[in-house]
């Protein structure tokens, strides 16, 4: 590599190419320079323990978006990265490195030392991107802190510009490839940085003087190694620095004592999607798909890009014309002129369309959005890339709880009162939320408490692939599995898929992904209108808050949701109960008898606790019923079932039941509808209770009885109905109930101080016939006299 | 090419009830002339950017101050300017009380100092609005001429290239809507009875305002719709710039009712833009619950129209205090248009919000005693 072609590029030292992160112009730009300057060493600003995995950049099965992921080898939770887009600046630089078969190095400080900064910098540095692991050492402005300096920001508003990223687009991005001097506007922004330099120093970032430090010593190193023809590729904000000349001495005394992890580095697959901002990565950029749009065209980038939105709105069915093209990059045209820039950006590319082509809604506007202007690009890593962090960390937990991987199928009882266990347990809820299926649930034998589970286990060796694929969503199973959990609930198409992910949290442990599974079911259930979804909701989740009561989990915020996903369900069922068919009715049945069984629940867990404040909701669900009851419109099986669940809570007077019960099976009403009321009121298990409960049995022998003749012929049919399904042995006591009369044993004086629902009496015979079972149960040898027997017996008859 | 145009006598003393924009604004548009050294269309009076200037407000370099006329954002102006500059046809879309008419105006009266070419749509607008009429006295006397043509405001701004405006668009007939097609795309107005035709002058445009959230309206075919850069003007953007909005308005309404002024509305008034843009926006203000929005527009206007009624209830009927009962029934009405879905969303909302809101329970009681 001769320097003749660009002699003068490395007059004044080392070529130095400041760049903007991700910016295509400055990549563009990079690739001019080097193919003119044509240097000996391609020098990169990034962690030097990654140059071993520079040559894997050649491989077809490494294609950008991808980022170069460091981790800290005993805690890989702890990691950084560099992400790397096809229009990088530092990628080019690579890839020409590579083509040209010339030396490529990363210069930064090793990732040994950033990490363990990381460390340092986690407590007092409150940064968005601390708290996930993502604060990426590689880019400027990851550190974002608002007493540190944005030089772009100065720069701009000197330029009389609001927004930086704007002013660099016109004065750099924009600049189409092929102009004159390929080193001119390295230049002009050496010096334009250089002055920002002088003004605010390390702008607030002291740890920049110790990288730039260090970078200064490779650059120096590279220079005795490979002559002058040095390129080096970096942040714009470090080029001055770099040109400094400072004492060797000096800097190495800056590198002196830092602190150290053992790190270690490997390609990841990335997305546009997280190269974006909104992804919470500091460094990150608004329009990946723009800026790659911009690197790709050769020419009229304004054009292509109206055309390709266009395209992506025909395939949506949106009729779009070349006519609209045609008006849209006139409209682009000319309110970049009114905004005086000299090529319309995305701002005013973004408006045309929606004024042109989306008439003005932004509803198709944010699909381009998401397709085109972020754009769904998934990198690829080939399977030389070294291991990523989830394995390791997944091989501790495994070695930690004592979980070995085996082939063989085997099942594992857990009992999750004890601590290993419940580690057990919680990693393989994660497992499975990642999609590694290493164990199954499997049903418990012989015990049903809570606090047991059996699960099936067995490593199959494809385990190992999806584990590397998991890889993506965080460097820990812990991370992983909540970063998935959260991804899931805000794909999750209905709303009893994210309620089964609530329990799944719960259950795996993943305390931090519930707030944000909260938050969507919340939404979820605010949006939909099928009060049926809601009320299927509504006891899984009632659920989910007991299990994490015994688990000790906070479920404040499950507690909330809950409630008011039941206010919801008591607003929306009565209307939903009407002018039902019979299967529709039955399964509002099944939807009521669920929610009064969780309502029930709901109340008792919620007292106490903060959100109490929703008050009386056992009361609210009774007048909920007693609507249900009362409304003729509501379906005859769902009325029924009102009453009697009203009855059964003591809420409702036995002689209004008898007189609504009369009302119901009247002459007036239709026979269909009267036999959907019983089978509401007395149907399924209910026979068990007509025998126990002879108040109800009352009820139903007054109002048969008083059925005039012509009408029971009527009834008849459907009352055997109702009654056929019930066993055999209840049948029979029912008709010997009735045969001797259940108005018989109660007499009129007999009623003072009764409970209602029972006899005045002890049943003796009745009594009796349970003693053997019970001496079976207790022992032989308790011999109690009869009293202390007959009075715990009355309880257990209820 | 002569059409007669009746000159309307222009009552520019300051005795008109409502002057025209170009009339009450004349200092401010004449000072952007002055001081425009930027290039103008053909037949503007103002170049582009002076026009934005003029809508959005400013200070000019002599220290004349320009008052903001559209306060929302700055991209809606510059769309709107920039598609008349490229001679599209621009079509205001958006909700009642969003602006739209007022916005066309102002752009009328800066771009071609005149926002008196106007053609109010209504579903008996005919097709001699647009096109041309006869005035048949002459007809019958002289026969078919140039003479006896009455012209449409339309043909008259592309006889001049002035700018048209097209009030309410969708509720003209979709037949008569039609008419605008050629004009837009082969910017010509043939005369067929006089083999005629009339060509647009260069400077001729045309703004159309329409209601996209109404119900029986006729939808723009796209042939139409194609001739168009739409922009739809946005509601306010905060809850303070609405309740801004309703004040102002409120009050001029209730004197020109002659109500009693409300000494303690301001609460309630907040009250109610709270509830209209909760719903509307299907969130919450604090932005941690989300809601469903029921099936009405729930703009600015119908706000003002609630809070109005309001102030009659209470100056009538009750204390002169605006007090939550006398909003609760008008919101009532504005949110549950649709009596089944409607009153299961403003339900959900009073009991799953109202309720539990501080300061709101007095509000929850009576929304409760008009809703059973």
């Amino acid at each position: 590599m001769s320097d003749s072609a660009g002699g003068g590029a490395f007059a004044s030292g080392a070529l130095l190419l400041g760049v903007r992160h991700h910016g295509p112009g400055s990549a563009r730009a990079v690739r001019a320079a080097l193919d003119a300057a044509r240097p000996g060493v391609v020098l990169i600003e990034g962690p030097p323990e990654a140059d071993p995995l520079i040559p894997l950049a050649a491989d077809p099965g490494l294609r950008p978006p991808v980022a170069l992921l460091a981790h800290a080898v005993d805690e890989p939770g702890r990691s950084a990265f560099w992400p790397f887009a096809e229009f990088s600046p530092e990628w080019v630089a690579i890839r020409w490195a590579l083509e040209q078969g010339v030396p490529a190095r990363f210069i930064d400080l090793p990732a040994t030392h950033t990490l363990a900064w990381q460390d340092e910098e986690a407590p007092p540095g409150p940064g968005p991107g601390d708290a996930d692991g993502k604060d990426g050492a590689g880019g400027e402005g990851t550190e974002a802190d608002r007493i540190r300096v944005d030089p772009l920001a100065v720069l701009a508003g000197t330029a009389g510009y609001d927004d930086p990223e704007r002013w660099w687009e016109d004065v750099v991005e924009h600049r189409g490839p092929g102009a004159a001097d390929p080193f001119a506007p390295f230049a002009a922004l050496e010096e334009a940085m250089g002055a920002l330099r002088e003004r605010y120093g390390a702008g607030g970032r002291p740890r920049d003087l110790v990288r730039e430090a260090h970078m200064r010593l490779q650059v120096r190193a590279a220079r005795r190694e490979f002559g002058d023809a040095v390129a080096v590729v970096c942040g714009a904000w470090h080029v001055p620095a770099l040109r400094h000349r400072s004492a060797v001495a000096a800097d190495r005394a800056l590198l002196k004592g830092l602190p150290k992890v053992k790190a270690d580095l490997t390609w990841v697959p990335w997305t546009h999607r997280r190269l974006a901002r909104s992804s919470g990565y500091g460094a990150g950029i608004e329009s990946p798909g723009w800026y790659g749009h911009l690197f790709r065209v050769p020419d009229r980038p304004v054009e292509r890009w109206l055309t390709k939105v266009a395209g992506l709105l025909r395939e949506e069915d949106r009729i779009v014309s070349s006519a609209h093209v045609i008006e849209a990059v006139r409209l682009a045209g000319t309110l970049a002129a009114l905004r005086g820039r000299p090529l319309p950006g995305l701002g005013e590319t973004t408006e045309a369309v929606r004024a042109v082509m989306c008439d003005g809604s932004d509803v198709p506007l944010a699909l381009v959005h998401d397709r085109l202007v972020v754009g769904d690009v998934l990198g690829e890593v080939p399977e030389s890339a070294p291991a990523v962090p989830l394995q390791r960390d997944l091989a501790r937990e495994q070695r930690r709880l004592r979980l070995k991987p085996e082939a063989l199928e085997r099942e594992l009882e857990l009992d999750l009162r004890k601590d290993t266990d419940a580690g057990r347990s919680r990693l393989l809820h994660r497992l499975r939320l990642l999609g590694v299926g290493w164990g199954e649930p499997a049903h418990s034998r012989g015990s049903t408490g809570t606090f047991r589970e059996t699960w099936r286990l067995r490593w199959e060796p494809e385990l190992s692939v999806r584990v590397a694929e998991a890889g993506v969503w965080g460097t820990t199973v812990l991370a992983a599995a909540t970063a998935r959990a959260e991804s899931d609930a805000t794909t999750a198409g209905a709303l009893a898929e994210v309620t089964a992910l609530a329990e799944h949290c719960l259950l795996a442990g993943l305390p931090d992904a519930l707030p944000v599974v909260m938050r969507v079911l919340a939404d979820r259930a605010a949006l939909d209108t099928d009060a049926g979804h809601l009320a299927q909701a509504l006891p899984a989740l009632v659920r989910s808050l007991r299990y994490g009561d015994v688990r000790g989990t906070d479920t404040g915020a499950l507690a909330e949701v809950a409630a008011g996903l039941a206010e919801r369900v008591f607003v929306g069922l009565p209307p939903a109960c009407a002018a039902l068919d019979a299967d529709a009715a039955e399964e509002m049945r099944g939807h009521v008898d669920a929610v009064h069984t969780a309502v029930g629940l709901l109340a008792e867990t919620l007292t106490g606790t903060a959100a109490d404040a929703h008050g009386d909701l056992r009361g609210r669900w009774r007048s909920v019923l007693r609507a249900l009851a009362l409304r003729d419109a509501v379906a005859g099986v769902v009325r029924g079932r009102a009453l009697r669940l009203l009855l059964d809570d003591g809420a409702l007077e036995p002689g209004e039941a008898a007189r609504l019960m009369g009302l119901v099976l009247s002459p007036g009403t239709p026979p269909a509808d009267a036999a959907a009321w019983i089978e509401g009121f007395a149907g399924g298990g209910g026979g068990m209770l007509l025998v126990h409960d002879e108040r109800l049995l009352g009820l139903v022998d007054t109002w048969l009885t008083g059925v005039s003749a012509e009408a029971f012929t009527d009834v008849l049919p459907l009352l055997r109905r109702t009654f056929s399904v019930y066993e055999p042995g209840v049948r029979r006591t029912l008709g010997e109930l009735v045969r001797r009369g259940p108005g018989t044993t109660r007499g009129p004086d007999a009623r003072a101080g009764d409970t209602p629902g029972f006899a005045a009496d002890l049943d003796l015979r009745r009594a009796d016939a349970v003693l053997p079972v019970l001496r079976l149960l207790l022992g032989p040898d308790t011999e109690h006299p009869g009293t202390s027997d007959h009075n715990s017996l009355a309880g257990v008859g209820t | 090419m002569s059409v007669s145009v009746d000159a309307t006598p222009v009552e520019a003393s300051g005795s008109a009830l409502r002057p025209h924009a170009e009339h009450a604004f004349a200092a401010e548009l004449a000072a952007l002339a002055a001081q425009d050294d930027r290039p103008r269309p053909a037949r503007w009076k103002l170049s582009p950017w002076a026009v934005a200037t003029y809508l959005l407000g400013g200070t000019l370099p002599d220290g004349t101050v320009i008052t903001p006329k559209y306060v929302g954002p700055r991209r809606i102006v510059e769309v709107a300017v920039t598609t008349l500059a490229t001679d599209r046809a621009l079509l205001l879309l958006g909700v009642p009380g969003t602006a739209k008419t007022w916005v066309s105006e102002h752009l009328a009266a800066a771009v071609s100092g005149d926002s008196t070419l106007l053609v109010q749509g209504t579903a008996g607008t005919p097709e001699e609005a647009i096109r041309y009429g006869w005035n048949y006295a002459r007809l019958l006397a002289h026969g078919p001429s140039r003479d006896a043509l009455v012209p449409s405001p339309v043909m008259r701004a592309m006889a001049e290239g002035m700018t048209a405006r097209v009030e309410e668009l969708t509720r003209i007939p979709a037949d008569v809507q039609d008419t605008l097609i050629t004009i837009l795309s082969e910017k010509t107005l043939p005369i067929p009875e006089l083999g005629q035709e009339v060509q647009a002058v260069r400077g001729f445009n045309l703004i159309a305002t329409a209601n996209d959230r109404d119900r029986g309206v006729n939808d723009l075919s796209s042939a139409l719709r194609r001739r168009f850069n739409t922009v739809v003007l946005p509601l306010p953007e905060s809850a303070d710039a609405e309740v801004d909005i309703v004040t102002r308005r409120v009050e001029q309404i209730g004197r020109s009712l002659d109500l009693p002024a409300a000494p303690d509305g301001i609460e309630e008034i907040h009250r109610v833009v709270t509830v209209f843009r909760e719903l509307r926006d299907g969130i919450t203000a604090d932005g941690r619950t989300k809601l469903k929005s029921p099936s009405g527009t729930l703009s600015t206007a119908e706000a003002i129209s609630v809070v109005t009624s309001g102030l009659a209830l209470a100056a009538h009927f009750g204390d002169g205090v605006l007090r939550p009962g006398d909003v609760a029934a008008g919101i009532l009405g504005a949110v549950v248009r649709d009596p089944a879905a409607d009153r299961v969303i403003w339900q959900e909302y009073l009991e799953t919000v109202v309720r539990e809101r501080d300061g709101w329970k007095d509000f929850y009681r009576a929304c409760r005693e008009v809703s059973v």
